[in-house]
């Protein structure tokens, strides 16, 4: 397959700008005509409630196409560079070349800088890769855009192959695999992956908005099962009973009495995943802690949305990404304190600030690693398109969303030009006494002789000195 | 002269003692002091300062290592006139036309010049770039910011031992970093050199040099960096890269590969040659990773390219070119035997035209072209890195694209042509890390472009502010403040939400006002 791939790329075909604009129109097209199999693919695969997948999913791909299709024709124009006059006469640019056949495991996000591609969805998601498979024959060129289903057997099937890229979205740990396969055949890679993302919240907000934007943050994004969703707050002591109130209120006027019941929300996964999460719950010291919530239904995978007040730093549920319902609080005397306990963790993929203090919000901005933030608002940066979205550290490495996600997939080739003439003999050997007293010359600051030189016209063929 | 290994007083660096490095770097970024303003203008001023201290030491560790070509060294004495400035751009002009002059004056001048470049735009650099918003996120402001991944480890290389350690340091100071340099073993003495005048120059917590070979290198790739730079070969790549993988560290690769040079006919024939030349045996003979490898040209034009070549190697290097003094010698035995090997191969047995003199004893090889050479031969079939020419003779010249993209991407690929069409088909379909039209290895010297390979020849880049990018993690940041919070984003969803939702999404003005001031609920 990999191939037959090359092939396709080698014929040139996808480096046209017709053909990639056509293939955007494509997955537009596939999205707004078949909006509601995907809509139902997703709850058949996480109980998604249709206005998030529309918002996250369905409206994101939308209006990535449109930019893309948009900007497509700006993107691929070379960039001129400036030259010095130190490579006088010649002019220069950065040629954006596709890098050839790619691979993107697990994401929406189809290349479009030219390439062959293929896609793996995740398999935890079967209802979810199974459509896109169909669709992506149905509406796209799929001598050149592939998907391809599995497992694990499939997925190191394909890392075995090479590859010009490699784009994967997932955990870290399968991330380390990924890039040491890609390492067999220097690929680059680009690998968005987790961390926890901290919340840190001060006592002087609008306390109704900001308890809006955590929820929806939380357990409106696939019910907390996304890299990018608030993972534990912190707060001081003095405000986390009435941030767990607002909570508290905030939850029951979205959800209603009976959270479970909410067509509002989505289901854990898997099995496998829920237990998981029931395990982060019950474990010894972190069970007492609970404040909300804590129901579990495991016919249904369904966790309510659950706060714990302060479980103990070496408890899994504050090592581990969490990926689920369940919303440590941590509290501290000084805000300030804050930053160490986010410094202390692996670097998360997106870090948050509700506050109005000015100063706070730039130590914040300054001295907190992270892939990316949002202050006073969560999830916000992600649809930003005009910037990178991606990782750093335990997060990732590399970015896409916009025109990240052409440059992504491009090679930034660089072209210099130059002409025949304004040539200088002082460039080469043999490297005579008289050369060196020339060059001395020009060195000690003689600006004709260093002109005349440049345009090629002082020469080993006199003394010409300045 | 053999390759020795620095004879010290033997400290054994392990495990232990690489951990306690990486530490110790790790502590002095986390004290914040690499971060400010004020101490990355410190450093990169200590380096000039360094440059223009120690120029005698190069040159004499150049020498020792390498046997580079002494007068360049003399070209250099600057002194404090008020040429300074026009002194520099002299120096800079010579060494960004890709000269001959491989000496401490090119690897100096190129050092002082991104010195210069990142002390004048370090202020802009640093500065968030400010990113548009749209209606769906109003209000709100959004920047990129650029933050220092921490702590870099830097692995060089040893034919411009100078060069591509200071460069990419430059680079991690610039953005922020604390930085850790393992310079090549294969050039000891100026390895040696670069660990004194770190020492003496930088600011020692922050900036570390380790010297050492394979087992020193291996420790070190044990440990947790933020980011890694290798310049090398493929294969100690792709070791680099999966130690990497360990820690989920980015890396940057600078590799090599074959550089192909396609000569068409219908051309100023000597200026070409020329600049062929520099390129090739200018350039530390042949063992740079911009040289060119191997030309592809018409058979019809092949007899023309061979005598002009003849014809200005010797103008250039006199008649006895095993004894040129402005020629490199080989680095080590290994290589001389490796390169012995390729001239060796029965394949190529009566192809070599000029050159072609050897002395083992002083690691010396003539400039040697060979004509006519086979695609299957050994010299086709791996970087040469040294001063061979195969020339590859085609019906036509369009056969070259073919011949170039059936091999690895290489790290740069040149032509010469006044043949508009045919400059457009080649930078259209020739992928490489850079290309340049009309000579060979400038591009280098220019840094408003990125330098950096693909596929094989590497990946990431830098030069110029590619090198303060290439160091630093681009986070995105948006702000808000609490007003402007549309109900219409939270549960319970109902149709009407749904609607509304969607209007705004498809961008209807009118829809979107309604939405966006929304203090009513659904």
């Amino acid at each position: 397959m990999v191939k037959q791939l090359r092939q396709s790329f080698k014929s040139g075909k996808t480096k046209s700008y017709q053909w990639r604009v056509s293939q955007l129109k494509g997955i537009a097209k596939m999205v707004e005509e078949r909006e509601s199999d995907i809509v139902q693919a997703l709850y058949q695969d996480l109980s998604k409630p249709p206005l998030e997948a529309f918002v996250a999913e369905i409206s994101m791909a939308k209006s990535s196409c449109r930019e893309a299709i948009e900007g497509l024709q700006d993107w691929m124009k070379p960039e001129k560079a400036k030259t010095g006059i130190s490579t006088y006469p010649s002019t220069a640019e950065i040629v954006s070349d596709p890098l050839g056949v790619v691979l993107v495991i697990s994401t929406w996000n189809f290349p479009f800088s030219g390439n062959a591609v293929v896609l793996k969805p995740s398999e935890i998601a079967p209802a979810t890769s199974s459509l896109l498979s169909k669709l992506v024959k149905d509406y796209l060129d799929d001598s050149a855009v592939k998907v391809v289903e599995g497992a694990i057997p499939e997925t190191s099937a394909l890392l075995d192959q090479q590859w010009d890229k490699i784009l994967y979205t997932g955990s870290a740990r399968v991330g380390r695999i990924v890039m040491a396969a890609a390492a067999k055949h220097l690929t680059p890679v680009v690998l968005e992956l987790g961390g926890k993302c901290p919340a840190v919240v001060d006592s002087n907000v609008n306390l109704e908005v900001a308890v809006r934007r955590i929820i929806a943050g939380k357990w409106q994004c696939n019910n907390g099962q996304a890299c990018i969703g608030v993972d534990y707050i912190i707060t001081t002591k003095d405000f986390a009973p009435k941030l767990i109130e607002g909570l508290r209120k905030g939850i029951e006027e979205f959800f209603g009495k009976d959270p479970m019941e909410s067509k509002d929300i989505s289901r854990i996964v898997s099995p496998a995943q829920f237990k998981r999460l029931v395990g982060l719950l019950d474990e010894d010291n972190v069970s007492d802690k609970l404040v909300l919530g804590g129901r579990r239904d495991s016919t249904r995978l369904k966790i309510d949305p659950t706060i714990v007040l302060d479980p103990p730093q070496e408890s899994q549920i504050m090592q581990e990404e969490i990926f689920g319902p369940l919303l440590p609080i941590v509290t501290v005397g000084n805000l300030k304190e804050s930053f160490q306990v986010i410094n202390s963790k692996p670097k998360p993929l997106a870090a948050y600030l509700f506050t109005e203090d000015e100063q706070l919000k730039q130590d914040f901005v300054e001295n907190v690693p992270s892939g990316g933030m949002s202050i006073n608002d969560t999830i916000l940066h992600v649809t930003v398109h005009t910037m990178p979205f991606g990782g750093v550290g335990e997060s990732g490495m590399g970015s896409y969303h916009g025109k990240f996600s052409f440059d992504a997939f491009s090679h930034k080739k660089s072209v210099l030009y130059r002409s025949f003439s304004g040539d200088a003999s002082l460039r080469y050997p043999p490297y005579t006494p008289k050369k060196q007293m020339v060059m001395k010359g020009l060195m000690n600051g003689g600006l004709p002789g260093m002109l005349l030189a440049l345009l090629g016209w002082s020469s080993h063929n006199s003394g010409t000195k300045s | 002269m053999a390759t020795t290994i620095e004879e010290k007083e033997v400290t054994v660096f392990g495990e232990e003692e690489a951990k306690q490095l990486v530490n110790e770097l790790r502590v002095a970024y986390d004290s914040g002091r690499t971060r400010s303003y004020s101490w990355r203008v410190a450093q990169l001023k200590n380096i000039l300062r360094m440059c223009d201290d120690s120029e005698k030491e190069v040159v004499e560790a150049l020498h020792k290592d390498l046997a580079k070509p002494e007068l360049e060294s003399t070209l250099y004495e600057r002194d404090n006139t008020g040429g300074r400035q026009l002194a520099n751009i002299g120096v800079l002009y010579l060494m960004k036309w890709g000269d001959a002059v491989v000496g401490s004056a090119l690897q100096l001048g190129m050092i002082k010049n991104a010195c210069k470049v990142a002390l004048k735009e370090l202020k802009n650099w640093i500065r968030p770039e400010k990113a548009k918003t749209s209606l769906t996120t109003f209000p709100s402001s959004a920047e990129i910011v650029s933050e220092p991944f921490g702590v870099i480890l830097i692995i060089s290389a040893w034919n411009y031992p100078f060069l591509l350690s200071i460069d990419p340091v430059i680079g991690a100071i610039a953005a922020g970093n604390a930085v850790l340099l393992k310079p090549s073993e294969l050039a000891p003495a100026s390895s040696s050199l670069l660990a004194k005048l770190f020492a003496q120059y930088l600011d020692t917590c922050s900036i570390k040099v380790v010297e050492g070979a394979v087992s020193e290198t291996s420790a070190l790739l044990e440990q947790k960096w933020d980011k890694i730079m290798y310049t090398g070969n493929g294969r100690v790549g792709r070791i680099v890269m999966a130690a990497a993988a360990k820690h989920l560290t980015p890396v940057i690769m600078e590799l090599g590969g074959k550089c192909p040079v396609v000569v068409d006919s219908d051309i100023n024939l000597q200026v070409a040659v020329r600049r062929l030349i520099a390129g090739k045996w200018g350039c530390n003979n042949g063992q740079a990773c911009i040289s060119p490898d191997y030309i592809l040209t018409t058979k019809d034009y092949a007899p023309k390219l061979v005598d002009a070549l003849k014809t200005e190697l010797e103008k250039f290097y006199g008649k006895n070119q095993l004894e040129s003094k402005d020629l490199s010698r080989i680095v080590n035995s290994n290589h001389f035997a490796r390169l012995s090997k390729l001239l060796e191969d029965e394949k190529v047995s009566g192809k070599i035209v000029y050159g072609g003199e050897r002395d083992k004893d002083k690691l010396r090889i003539a400039p040697t072209i060979l004509l006519d050479v086979l695609r299957d031969s050994l010299i086709m079939n791996e970087e040469i890195f040294g001063p061979l020419l195969p020339i590859l003779t085609l019906n036509n010249i369009d056969e070259s694209f073919n011949v170039i993209n059936s091999g690895t991407k290489p790290l740069a690929a040149y032509i010469f042509t006044n043949n508009k069409k045919l400059k457009e088909k080649f930078v259209m379909s020739v992928s490489a890390g850079g290309i340049v039209i009309n000579d060979t290895t400038i591009h280098m010297a220019v840094h408003t472009v990125p330098f950096g390979g693909v596929g094989e020849s590497g990946m990431g880049s830098y030069h110029g502010k590619f090198s303060f990018d290439a160091f630093s993690h681009k986070k995105a940041v948006v702000y808000r403040s609490f007003t402007g919070d549309a109900a219409l984003r939270y549960p319970p969803y109902t149709g009407f939400k749904l609607r509304m939702m969607k209007a705004l999404m498809g961008g209807s003005f009118l829809a979107i006002l309604r939405a966006l001031f929304g203090g009513s609920k659904s």
